[in-house]
């Protein structure tokens, strides 16, 4: 015989306001089942706790509700709570009073009446649930760190730092990401390549961390403690135990016109080329699409020449499978392609170029060795007119956020420009600066008093290349309430910052929730910003949202804490609320196996005596089992039950909200 | 026979629709919480069962609802792409695409039955969706379970 506490909280004012707690307490003891019923001020505080104790124990309760705020807030309390006082605490069960009642309705009668079905409700529940015990999981402690810009690089180090294996996995030949990229960075003007190789280098030999370049996540299975991540190795064609790196292939290989990527199109790249001469690891690889042997099976020149015979044309694709307890995303960002402002040359002027382009052309180890030379002709640009929130904060052809980023990197950019061109003019066009961060103000005021930048407060509305070749740029000054024109020699645009478009596809096999524009999801903007809904997926840099190189390490620390806190357990716990099958009903028609998303459901031969398969049945893997209920609503036999939601106790749930408490006979059997 | 004077009472009284919601917990249960947060007010005659997600929710569950007396149901979770277990709300959205035409096809009217995504950041839309499904069962008036299609005999 089931014996329930029922357990109504006031929540100081938020509950008692609106809802009679003392006639809530009174009907509730009235229910079928309930031998003890109370109301306190705040049941979640200390003598709250207590009260809720020393019921279970004086009242040899079976099965408690407490009637409160959202089972979100407080139901791990109280379940605490429960389990101190001897009872199971998947006995204990939560009726949402506040959130769904006192909060939302003013009406006292009718929020009362609320309140007391929805105890109700929980009563019913209760008495039919089962004393469940979590379940245990081994955790693997390796952790895999997707992307190898300068957050995940920051996120593999930590982790390794802490003992536990990293498996960092990089899309393109070469570690660094858009940072290796960088001329200087913001606000001190340090140079962001003799920050970053170091750090490139200590990854790369770092006992801890496999590398895996020119690699792909081609999918994800698993969960907390055991994802198994199948890894696309792309063919590199280049042996890289072999490679030593000496540069005679890439310096006779007959095809010189590809536009390197790494210095944003003003440099050319041969067909065998390794990123830049900072790469980690540094050797090259061929790139399949241009090279003419792999392309036209005629050349090989670069494997006639290698002295160590490392070139392999022979080399493919290769799947990799790696088992991971935690997951780092760290894919990071792309600038917006301002190709979709028609107004802005569409793209198709030569000078008119993105902020990695300039960087590029302030960069010592760039295609200019540092001169600022535009790219039509490779002039001195007298004049630079810099154009901030290109397609940031607009709505209809860009994106309604803001990049964040680009107020700071275009005063750095008006800064470099003017140590590198003496007495040249550099114009920014700005909405508004924002400059919020640790001596980032300073840095804008710095460029606009002291290196002269002219700052004018308004959009563009068009640039356009004149006869005589200057490029006009058109926009207005709206503090002044005036038209300006200002010819230029060249025009950087600070694009917005935007997720990668293949972030999805990776969001989608993890389970990772996106937003409207493409970024990661935290599981929470305030209190859980490195998390994902998804446990044991972590979030590290610009793929969550724009960032600067300070706070995507801070993030990828975060990430790298949260991941050796979950290794620091040999096991994990998990909520038990997994799937049942009943094997004597159980038909064997593999629904519940194909509807489950987690392959969680297998065959389970039934065996007699001698050995001999007599039946097959479906088998829920606890493991691997996440306790969603597909499968029992697919079931056609009803053979599939999920623990703590149970067929069973929804009906007895769905038959307490009826008419007079038992509509299940009230009007049928009128 | 005193039952069913009670409830012609109650409908001249003026009628109370009672709507039972089945919502997963990890979208539309935290949007009616983030509702609660926010302190959007809304009509009381909503009773939320929580399950842990659409994919778990079977037509048999809104059958016995309108059995146990329910006036309307409503069949509430995760926007597409965003189901906490990969594709619950997918397997949901195919059986109420056709448990809907079942339903229509035995004469019960579309003001009894409700399928809505509401994510756990949208309390506005769920204070909103019950206002007017409130609404809309109330202009349809009481579900009879002995002759849900109101026949005339």
């Amino acid at each position: 015989m089931a014996r329930v506490g029922v357990f109504i909280c006031h929540c100081g004012e938020n509950i008692a306001r609106t809802v009679d707690v003392a006639a809530a307490a009174a009907a509730a003891a009235k229910m079928p089942g309930v031998v003890y019923s109370a109301d306190y001020k705040y049941m979640c505080s200390d003598p709250g706790q207590q009260l809720v104790r020393k019921a279970i124990a004086d009242h040899k309760l079976t099965g408690a509700v407490v009637a409160a705020c959202s089972p979100r807030m407080h139901e791990n309390t109280f379940r605490r709570a429960a389990a101190a006082a001897g009872m199971n605490p998947y006995l204990l069960e939560m009726a949402n009073v506040r959130e769904h009642c006192s909060w939302v309705h003013s009406d006292r009668a009718a929020a009362t009446a609320k309140a007391i079905d929805l105890i109700r409700v929980m009563v019913e529940k209760v008495k039919r649930n089962r004393g469940l015990r979590t379940i245990t999981v081994p955790v693997e402690p390796t952790a895999v760190v997707i992307g190898g810009g300068i957050a995940g690089i920051q996120a593999a180090l930590d982790i390794a730092a802490g003992g536990k294996a990293v498996v960092l996995i990089e899309k393109s030949p070469s570690l660094g990401g858009h940072m290796a990229r960088l001329s200087e960075t913001f606000p001190t003007l340090d140079c962001s390549q003799c920050i970053l190789t170091p750090r490139m280098v200590e990854a790369a030999n770092h006992p801890n961390i496999t590398l895996m370049t020119s690699s792909e996540v081609e999918s994800v299975g698993g969960f907390v403690g055991n994802f198994e991540v199948t890894v696309r190795r792309k063919a590199r064609y280049v042996d890289p135990a072999k490679c030593t790196g000496c540069g005679e292939c890439w310096s006779k290989c007959p095809v010189k016109n590809i536009p390197s990527e790494f210095d944003a199109g003003l440099s050319r790249r041969t067909a065998i080329y390794r990123a830049s001469p900072q790469a980690v690891p540094n050797q090259p690889v061929i790139d399949a699409r241009h090279c003419l042997m792999l392309t036209k099976g005629r050349c090989g020149v670069c494997a006639k020449v290698c002295p160590r015979g490392a070139i392999n044309f022979k080399d493919a694709d290769e799947l990799v499978k790696v088992k991971a307890g935690a997951i780092v995303l760290a894919t990071g960002f792309e600038l917006w392609d301002h190709s979709a402002y028609g107004e802005y040359g569409g793209g198709r002027i030569a000078d008119v170029i993105d902020g990695f382009a300039f960087e590029r052309l302030a960069s010592a180890s760039g295609p200019t060795a540092g001169e600022i030379r535009r790219p039509s002709d490779g002039a001195e640009p007298k004049t630079v007119v810099f154009v901030q929130c290109c397609g940031s904060r607009d709505e209809k052809a860009g994106v309604a956020y803001c990049s964040k980023i680009c107020c700071m990197y275009t005063a750095k950019h008006a800064m470099l420009y003017a140590h590198k061109v003496h007495g040249g003019r550099a114009v920014v066009f700005y909405m508004d600066v924002r400059s919020a961060g640790k001596g980032y103000d300073e840095f804008v005021r710095r460029a606009i008093e002291k290196d002269g930048a002219e700052y004018i407060r308004g959009r563009v509305s068009k640039i356009y290349r004149r006869a005589d070749g200057k490029i006009m740029v058109r926009g207005s000054d709206t503090l002044a309430g005036t038209p300006v024109a200002v010819e230029a020699d060249m025009v950087v645009l600070a694009d917005a910052v935007t997720p990668r478009p293949d972030a999805r596809t990776l969001a989608r096999m993890l389970g990772v929730a996106y937003d409207a524009d493409g970024f990661f999801s935290e599981a929470h903007p305030k209190l859980r910003p490195v998390e994902t809904a998804v446990a044991g997926v972590y979030l590290a840099g610009a793929c969550q949202g724009p960032k600067d190189i300070p706070e995507s390490v801070a993030q990828a620390s975060a990430a790298a804490a949260k991941t050796l806190g979950l290794f620091a357990r040999p096991k994990l716990e998990r909520e038990p609320i997994v799937a049942r099958v009943n094997r004597i009903t159980c038909a064997h028609c593999r629904a519940c196996i194909n509807a489950c998303p987690y392959k969680a459901i297998e065959d389970f031969n039934i065996l007699d005596r001698s050995g001999k398969v007599i039946r097959v049945v479906a088998n829920v893997n606890e493991g691997l089992c996440q306790g969603c209920g597909t499968c029992v609503s697919v079931c056609r036999s009803k053979s599939v039950d999920l623990d703590g939601f149970t067929d069973e106790q929804v009906f007895l749930q769905i038959a307490a909200l009826g008419p007079e408490e038992s509509g299940v006979k009230s009007r049928g059997s009128s | 026979m005193e039952k069913t004077e009670t409830i012609a009472e109650n409908a001249r009284a003026g009628f109370e629709p009672r709507i039972v919601a089945f919502v997963c917990n990890w979208c539309t249960y935290a949007g009616a919480d983030l509702a609660g947060t926010s302190r959007l007010q809304y009509a009381p005659n909503v009773r939320i069962l929580k399950l842990p997600c659409t994919g778990r929710i079977d037509p048999l569950l809104v059958l016995k609802a309108f059995e146990g007396g329910a006036d309307a149901v409503l069949v509430s979770g995760c926007h597409p792409g965003d189901c906490h277990y990969t594709s619950g709300n997918y397997h949901a959205r195919r059986r109420w695409s056709v448990f809907g035409k079942l339903l229509a096809f035995a004469g019960i009217d579309g003001r009894r039955l409700y399928f809505s995504w509401v994510s756990a950041a949208e309390g506005q839309k769920f204070a909103d969706l019950i206002n007017s499904i409130t609404k809309e069962v109330r202009s349809a008036g009481p579900f009879d379970p002995v002759n849900p299609a109101r026949r005339r005999t």
